[in-house]
């Protein structure tokens, strides 16, 4: 039967296939005496086999799809399965014991994990996840329930699941993955983010999306609108085939702006960027015409792994960034950990309020080498295109000027050994932090620039952690509280002759684009995919029209009020 | 038997990327290799026990082959080392 649910529209788009819901087996297992030893051992080698055989696909997969880099985990948990001193005591263990496999593999496993888990070095206690990881897939074949990995996935899908990780998104594979449905997340979570770069339709925070019997029904994603329908009628599907059309046609009105500028109709400029998490990034951000990278998050670089990035790997993915903007700019924020992002293998505390705590330039002034390595990276790469330095979370100008600081140290030892690095960079700050936003005037003297980003500067101004659904509705970026410390920051820049931008997801957004343009916005960096629309928008608007209902909405008691407002004049 | 002592000159030690591919090699012989250090001796064709060993930049260690390819293998896994671990 036909249901729909609503959530949270996370990225755009109709998308159209079979349900795929992904479940976590029940993995428990009972001790059992076994009669036919033999007969065990080779249920074990069975699974063991079948196991290696699955690890393969998913490395070959992942190695043509996302590179060797990420592919080199599966090497190391095929080298797992093929470990004498596992496979070997297993079979030992049945034959010795008469117990069943199943019950063999986990206590030998849970020995080897509670050896790594005891060590008191983060990346080998990160391993003990490896096993675990391992050990479940045979664990599964052995009780008959095999895991099914995301990048297994071999036909048209669209993804049911509680939550995506990281992990879970790194191999998603859009040729097969439509778009996703989630129980949880927001707009801002990681998974949203990444269907937005993948350009997959995708809604989340649907609440309950796993309980309602999505899979192998087919499923309806809309991204515009934050629908879910399963088991959709015939009427249902066709009505929603003609919006898919529709989506795809404006899609193909909006290329043709590729390589327009984004002027508004009183010819005033405003740049429009792209942010992006990796190199791979850089494909979207070309095909959808954004004049740059306005936020370049290099925390990706960070995730996933077990050590920090090497300074060769950062200047790597750097340079890569800044040649392919082949002389646009590209601003590139040092690592942003902390808050939702954790590193396990720097073992940092767990933090009451981890969005308030130690994390991204607070982090970085303490962990004076890792910051170092990321600077002479960043250096380095400066001298092959148009590269800006952003520091993230500044909260005082004393941080900014011991950032700096560090920066001109590094730089002066590589010109110093005869690196070349280039001799104008702009080095900037996010204003994230209300304290930042008001004393604007101050820090504008010394900052070459501002992005704003929106996302925190919200939650910090309406102290309301935007992770936390019961007070998502104090999310309000059209609040004039907001709107004012934007002006503050930006009316600051102008004065000593610098620029603002705006990374956060409010940059991209419609019903604020006419505000932001009114309040003098210079440089709005969005997701790729809102570039074409935002331009199209732009170049329908006055500066001036634009610059009065700004004055008009910064009077304005509410956000109800301004959005109304907004959505009259425009 | 063979024998050969080596020291880890890679900034990381023996971790993820060196030690598979240790492994791997190790994996090529019939002979019983192992990995010592510090005292304590493991199978270099156990991927969980060269990791369990945790060996660090500066450590020495020394692998030992036995059996009828022992000098092809001890041969064979100098050769990685000297590839980008240590010395």
């Amino acid at each position: 039967m036909s249901t729909m649910l609503t959530g949270i529209a996370a990225s755009s788009g109709i998308a159209i296939a079979k349900g795929f819901k992904l479940e976590t087996p029940d993995l428990t297992v009972e001790k059992k005496q076994i009669g036919d030893v033999e007969e065990e051992v080779s249920l074990f080698d069975q699974s063991l086999e079948v196991s290696k055989k699955e690890l393969a696909v998913i490395k070959e997969k992942t190695r043509n799809e996302l590179g060797d880099e990420h592919a080199e985990i599966f090497s190391a948990h095929l080298l797992v399965l093929s470990d004498p001193e596992l496979v070997d005591t297993v079979r030992q263990k049945v034959r010795d014991e008469k117990v069943n496999a199943a019950f063999a593999l986990q206590q030998v496993a849970d020995q080897f994990i509670a050896v790594f888990e005891a060590m008191d070095n983060e990346y080998m206690k990160e391993r003990a996840a490896d096993i675990r990881d391992v050990s479940k897939r045979v664990l599964a074949h052995i009780l008959g329930q095999p895991i099914v990995s995301l990048a297994e996935i071999d036909q048209e899908v669209v993804l049911i699941a509680e939550d995506l990780t990281p992990s879970d998104t790194a191999q998603l594979n859009k040729k097969y993955v439509k778009g996703f449905v989630t129980d949880i997340g927001g707009r801002t979570s990681h998974s949203a983010i990444m269907a937005r770069s993948m350009e997959i339709p995708a809604v989340v925070g649907t609440k309950n999306i796993t309980s309602e019997g999505a899979a192998d029904v087919m499923v309806i994603i809309d991204g515009i609108e934050g629908k879910v329908i399963t088991d959709p009628t015939e009427e249902q599907l066709a009505i929603y085939r003609k919006k898919q059309e529709e989506y795809e046609e404006l899609k193909r009105e909006l290329s043709k702006l590729v390589n327009e500028p984004s002027v508004t109709q009183d010819g005033h400029h405003v740049e429009l960027v792209a942010n992006i998490g990796t190199p791979n990034d850089l494909e979207g951000v070309i095909n959808n015409g954004a004049e740059g990278v306005g936020l370049y998050r290099t925390e990706f670089l960070y995730m996933g792994r077990d050590q920090l990035p090497t300074e060769e790997e950062q200047f790597e993915a750097y340079k890569k960034v800044v040649e392919t903007m082949n002389g646009k700019p590209v601003v590139i924020r040092t690592l942003d950990i902390g808050g939702d992002k954790e590193l396990p293998y720097l073992d940092l505390p767990k933090e009451m309020n981890p969005f308030l705590g130690f994390r991204a330039i607070r982090l970085c002034l303490e962990m004076d080498d890792m910051f170092r390595t990321q600077l002479r990276a960043l250096l380095r790469a400066s001298a092959y295109g148009n590269l800006k330095i952003m520091f993230p979370m500044i909260a005082t100008l004393d941080e900014f000027r011991k950032g700096k600081k560090i920066l001109e140290e590094e730089k002066a030892a590589l010109l110093q050994s005869g690196t070349k690095v280039s001799d104008d960079i702009e080095i900037g700050i996010m204003v994230e932090i209300p304290s930042t936003a008001v004393m604007a005037e101050q820090f504008a003297k010394e900052v070459d620039f501002f992005s704003i980003g929106t996302n925190d500067l919200i939650q910090y101004t309406m102290a309301a952690d935007r992770m936390n659904e019961r007070v998502s509705y104090l999310y309000q970026p059209y609040n004039p509280a907001i709107l004012r410390l934007v002006k503050m920051v930006i009316d600051a820049s102008h004065k000593e002759g610098k620029w603002t931008g705006m990374c956060g997801e409010m940059a991209g957004d419609p019903v604020a684009i006419p505000l932001l343009l009114g309040l003098g916005l210079d440089e709005f960096s969005m997701s790729a995919t809102s570039v074409l629309p935002a331009r199209n928008q732009i170049s329908s608007l006055t500066k001036e029209a634009a610059a009065k209902a700004a004055a008009e909405a910064l009077d304005m008691n509410t956000a109800e009020e301004v959005k109304a407002h907004v959505e009259k004049l425009f | 038997m063979a024998q050969r002592t080596f020291k880890i000159t890679a900034e990381t030690g023996i971790h993820a990327r060196p030690a598979t591919q240790l492994v791997n090699k190790a994996g090529q012989y019939e002979s019983e290799v192992t990995l010592e250090h510090k005292g304590k001796s493991v199978n270099l064709k156990s991927i969980m026990g060269v990791m369990s060993l945790g060996v660090a930049q500066g450590a020495e260690v020394t692998i030992k082959a036995e059996g009828p390819d022992a000098d092809e293998a001890l041969a064979g896994i100098a050769e990685v080392i000297k590839e980008g671990l240590g010395e």
